[in-house]
């Protein structure tokens, strides 16, 4: 009740200003009637970027879809949330473990780890993103199945994970044992891909803000992930975004889980270090 | 007047078979990006070009631009510039370089090269939209009769 009438309060202190034409809007963005940071001051990292403030996606949105985000209940990506919460609990594999047996209450133990994915793994000397880790703890400590890595079951669970941290800064670090991915993710990002030959700067660093045919590009960041999309219904995760944006350049795509797309992603999160975790968050 | 005596012996020569078409690999294109030769030798036709603009799996320009003249079809984008009066900025040749590899008239421009072959020239290139490795279908987005008709049409936007 309580968040229904403070998301009622927000709802009518955004109403917008007429704004220029596809420019990002003003808006303030509250879930549950919590402030979020989703317009902060440029990270040190992106200096040498065409980017003076780093922004949600979430701006670039219309105001309906931007509502579905504010509360709970009216966001379908939380069902998905519910069914992994479920799977938390539910016991599979060979080790006749659940999450919960090692990790016990979402709540606390996941608190704040979305945040800092991907991240460096001590042991397995690797960079690991936070579906790598749920697989390897799927295999390796339930003796279960690993989830196939862009599918429903994993993007909710990822989901449940990130709920967990919403409000947060990402915080993704960049240097030490993760510098060498970090340069790969960022070559990437700046490469032209397929016949189109347009990078994700293209879009999303160059012409963020503007439209391309019906969409408005945003600046391309994953701090809202994974994302419930109203054009396919579903929560969708990073790696399925990035082939779809591949794709669209008429290029070859990397696949989802890919040591590439793993970079990219580690880069593209660190484009969002000082924006508040989101997910699961709603567009179109 | 150059133009218009290339036009008149390309009309002359109209009904020619597909061989006088020039391959991507031979355009000839002037130092600043323009190529003054029609690649067909037959004279583009607007209505054709202004479907190409329009159709998303053709030259889908709409996408980055606005067109008043084409504001029957929805969403025109904005990440190139109105089209609007084009055909007084530039004349033919210099439309038709700016179809065919616009990177030749700005550097590094993010708008496509519609006419451009090789498969070695690109990154990953793809098969069309289907996220896979490009085959031995792989040709230029546009083939040289649209590039003609886009042109054909680009030259009808005056002010
Ligand atoms: C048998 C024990 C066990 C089970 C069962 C288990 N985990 Fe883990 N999990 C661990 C251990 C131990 C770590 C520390 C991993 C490491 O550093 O390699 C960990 C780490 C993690 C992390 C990273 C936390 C961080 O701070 O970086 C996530 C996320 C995670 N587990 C999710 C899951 C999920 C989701 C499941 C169920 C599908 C699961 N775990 C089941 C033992 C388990
Ligand atoms: C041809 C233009 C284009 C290119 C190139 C492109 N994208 Fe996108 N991307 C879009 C459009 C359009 C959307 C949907 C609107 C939006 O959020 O920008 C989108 C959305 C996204 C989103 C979702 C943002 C959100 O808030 O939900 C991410 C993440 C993203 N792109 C990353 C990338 C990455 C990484 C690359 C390079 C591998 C890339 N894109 C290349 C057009 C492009
Ligand atoms: C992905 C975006 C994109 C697409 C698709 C695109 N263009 Fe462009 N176009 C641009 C940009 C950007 C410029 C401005 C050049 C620059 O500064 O990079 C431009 C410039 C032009 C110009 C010169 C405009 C002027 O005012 O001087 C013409 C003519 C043109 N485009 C025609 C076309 C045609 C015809 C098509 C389709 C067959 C097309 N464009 C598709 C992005 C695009």
């Amino acid at each position: 009740m309580n968040f229904k009438a403070l998301t009622a309060i927000a709802a009518l202190m955004v109403a917008a200003p007429a704004l220029t034409f596809a420019d990002p809007d003003n808006d303030t963005l509250t879930i549950n009637g919590e402030e979020m940071v989703t317009k902060a001051p440029l990270p040190a990292h992106l200096e040498d970027s065409m980017l003076t403030e780093i922004m949600s996606g979430w701006h670039f949105r219309n105001d309906d879809t931007q509502a579905m985000q504010m509360d709970d209940f009216d966001n379908p990506g939380m069902l998905a949330v519910e069914d992994a919460a479920a799977a938390w609990d539910t016991v599979e594999g060979t080790a006749g473990k659940s999450c919960a047996s090692c990790h016990e209450n979402v709540e606390d133990s996941m608190k704040g780890v979305r945040a800092v994915y991907p991240k460096w793994n001590e042991k397995a000397g690797e960079v690991r993103t936070l579906a790598m880790q749920i697989n390897n703890c799927r295999t390796e400590n339930m003796g279960a199945e690993p989830y196939k890595y862009d599918s429903g079951p994993m993007a909710a669970m990822e989901a449940l994970i990130t709920v967990q941290s919403r409000g947060m800064p990402v915080d993704v670090a960049i240097d030490g044992p993760v510098a060498d991915t970090w340069e790969k993710g960022k070559e990437i990002y700046y490469t032209r891909f397929g016949q189109l030959e347009l990078s994700c700067a293209s879009c999303h660093e160059q012409n963020y803000g503007n439209m391309i045919r019906a969409d408005h590009l945003s600046q391309g960041q994953i701090n809202g992930f994974p994302t419930y999309r109203l054009k396919n219904a579903k929560l969708n995760t990073v790696h399925g975004r990035f082939k779809g944006c591949v794709r669209d350049t008429r290029a070859e795509t990397f696949s989802p889980g890919s040591p590439e797309f793993v970079a990219l992603e580690l880069y593209v999160a660190s484009r969002g270090n000082g924006l508040s975790v989101e997910g699961p968050s709603v567009r179109n | 007047m150059k133009f218009a005596t290339l036009t008149l012996a390309a009309s002359l020569i109209a009904g020619a078979a597909a061989a006088d078409v020039v391959a991507p690999g031979d355009v000839k294109m002037d130092e600043y990006g323009a190529v003054a030769e029609s690649l067909t030798g037959q004279p583009g036709n607007a209505a054709e070009g202004e479907k190409v603009m329009t159709t998303r799996s053709l030259g889908n320009c709409v996408a980055c631009h606005q067109v008043t003249a084409l504001e029957y079809a929805p969403f025109h984008g904005n990440v190139g510039p109105s089209l609007d009066g084009v055909g007084d900025r530039w004349n033919e040749a210099e439309l038709r370089g700016i179809v065919v590899n616009a990177k030749k008239t700005y550097d590094g421009t993010v708008m496509p090269s519609y006419y451009r072959a090789n498969v070695d020239g690109y990154i990953r290139p793809g098969n069309a939209y289907t996220g896979k490795a490009a085959d031995d279908s792989f040709g230029p987005l546009l083939t040289a009769q649209q590039i003609e008709d886009v042109v054909a049409f680009l030259s009808t936007l005056k002010e």
